[in-house]
Order: C-alpha cells, then sequence, then structure tokens
C-alpha cells in the first residue's frame, strides 16, 4: 500500500505524520511505503498512491484526485491514525 | 540515535516565554533558529508567510504548532527551535488551539531531520514523554526525554 503525506511544503508536518504512519503500520503487520509531498506538486502525485493523509486546511487543495484524502486532525494521535489506516486497508 | 545537541542546542531554547499572538510565537521560534545559527532573520518572516498563505495547518496536535517554511537562501543549516509558552495563544485551528509548544523546523531537505523528527514524532505521541516535556525545567532535561 502505497500512502502520500501532504503537507504545505513538505519537509515538516508530513514528515511527522510519514514517521507515525510508519510506526502505526509497523505495529498493524501492514507493509506500506509512505512517501511526503508538498501540496503543490501532491496532485500530481496523488494518483500514484493508494491513500493520501494530510490536514483539514490542506485536504481542500487535493479536490478531483482520484485517490482517496482522509484528514488527519492530531498528527500525534496514532489511535487516529491507525483508524483512518484500518479504514481504508 | 539523532544528534540533539546538534539539532536542538541551548540556544534554539525558549522555555516559558510570553507570546503576544500566533505571529509572536513564530518570531520567538524563528529568533530561536538564528540565536543557533540555523537560519537568517529573512526565514521567520517566511514562516509567517506560511500561514498567512497556507491558513494555521501547522497546528498539528492540540497545543503543537511546528512553524517552518521550504528549504530556502534563508536556511544555513538544518535544525529544530523549542518554544514553550507561558500563555496559550491561538493560531486559528479549530481542533487545536491553542498552542503552548512551538517547535521550529529549518531543513535543507526532506531528509536531514528525519532522525530528529523521528524522536520528537516518538515522544510527543507519548503521553507521559509529552507530560515530561512540559515539566522539564532546562534544554538538557527536553533533550533527555527526547533522547530516551
Amino acid at each position: 500500500m502505497n500512502i502520500l503525506c501532504v503537507c504545505g511544503n513538505g519537509i515538516g508536518t508530513s514528515v511527522l505524520l510519514k514517521v507515525n504512519v510508519e510506526s502505526v503500520a509497523s505495529d498493524l503487520g501492514l507493509d506500506v511505503t509512505v512517501t511526503t509531498s508538498d501540496a503543490g506538486s501532491a496532485k500530481g502525485t496523488a494518483n500514484m498512491n493508494d491513500l493520501v493523509l494530510t490536514s483539514a486546511e490542506l485536504a481542500p487543495e487535493l479536490e478531483g484526485t482520484t485517490t482517496p484524502v482522509e484528514v488527519i486532525h492530531n498528527f500525534m494521535d496514532t489511535d487516529e491514525i491507525q483508524e483512518v489506516l484500518e479504514r481504508n486497508m | 540515535m539523532a544528534d540533539l545537541n546538534k539539532f536542538l542546542p541551548d540556544e534554539a531554547f525558549a522555555l516559558d516565554v510570553e507570546a503576544a499572538d500566533w505571529r509572536d510565537a513564530i518570531r520567538l521560534a524563528g529568533r530561536g533558529l538564528v540565536n543557533a545559527g540555523f537560519t537568517t532573520d529573512a526565514y521567520t518572516d517566511e514562516m509567517i508567510g506560511t500561514v498567512e498563505k497556507m491558513g494555521p495547518y501547522i497546528v498539528i496536535a492540540p497545543g503543537l504548532a511546528l512553524a517552518h517554511s521550504r528549504p530556502s537562501d534563508a536556511v544555513l543549516n538544518t535544525g529544530l527551535s523549542w518554544v514553550r509558552l507561558s500563555t496559550p495563544v491561538e493560531f486559528g485551528n479549530k481542533n487545536n488551539d491553542p498552542v503552548s509548544l512551538v517547535i521550529g523546523l529549518a531543513g535543507r531537505d526532506e531528509n536531514e531531520h528525519i532522525e530528529v523528527m523521528s524522536a520528537i514524532a516518538s515522544a510527543l505521541t507519548s503521553k507521559d514523554k509529552t507530560a515530561a516535556l512540559a515539566d522539564a525545567k532546562t534544554p538538557d532535561d527536553i533533550r533527555r526525554v527526547l533522547g530516551a
């Protein structure tokens, strides 16, 4: 499963989210490849992924992509991340 | 293990300080980055500009803002700053306001800081460590919690 984490600049919040997604996926025994991107280039790369994770503020920028986009409200809540991953498996 | 002394040196900390508003809070994070030799003053304006342009998405968890902008000439070295506010301020993020911890991040690329970001993520996903970080008295204490 390929997961794209999107933030405004692609180096900050998306990197923190990637770290936590990888940790949750590992706990669940999921085989995932997590990449990060800024919102601007995410529209182009989203379709190459199975799932896109981002924040509530940035989700509207990804409208029109065919890949499911899920909003994470608390990037430090592994329960929330786990729930989203399980829902999209 | 991330080299916390390099990425989060003493000069990068401001503990239990007052900020008038979110811009002021980001300015404090910017000052920490400048003091530590990670950025020039221009980066501070870029971090504020990021929020003005894209909204308060940098408030990624309750009470936590990750102030940053993209790699630019204003980034001299990769590193972080740590600003703990004595009075939380509103960033306009309806889920996660108010903010009491602002982490400033300057990155030359998306990889160099991954280890220190992993240490921070691991600490802030733990309730015990998050509480220990809020109570920590000195930069050394904070680095110890992050490195544990």
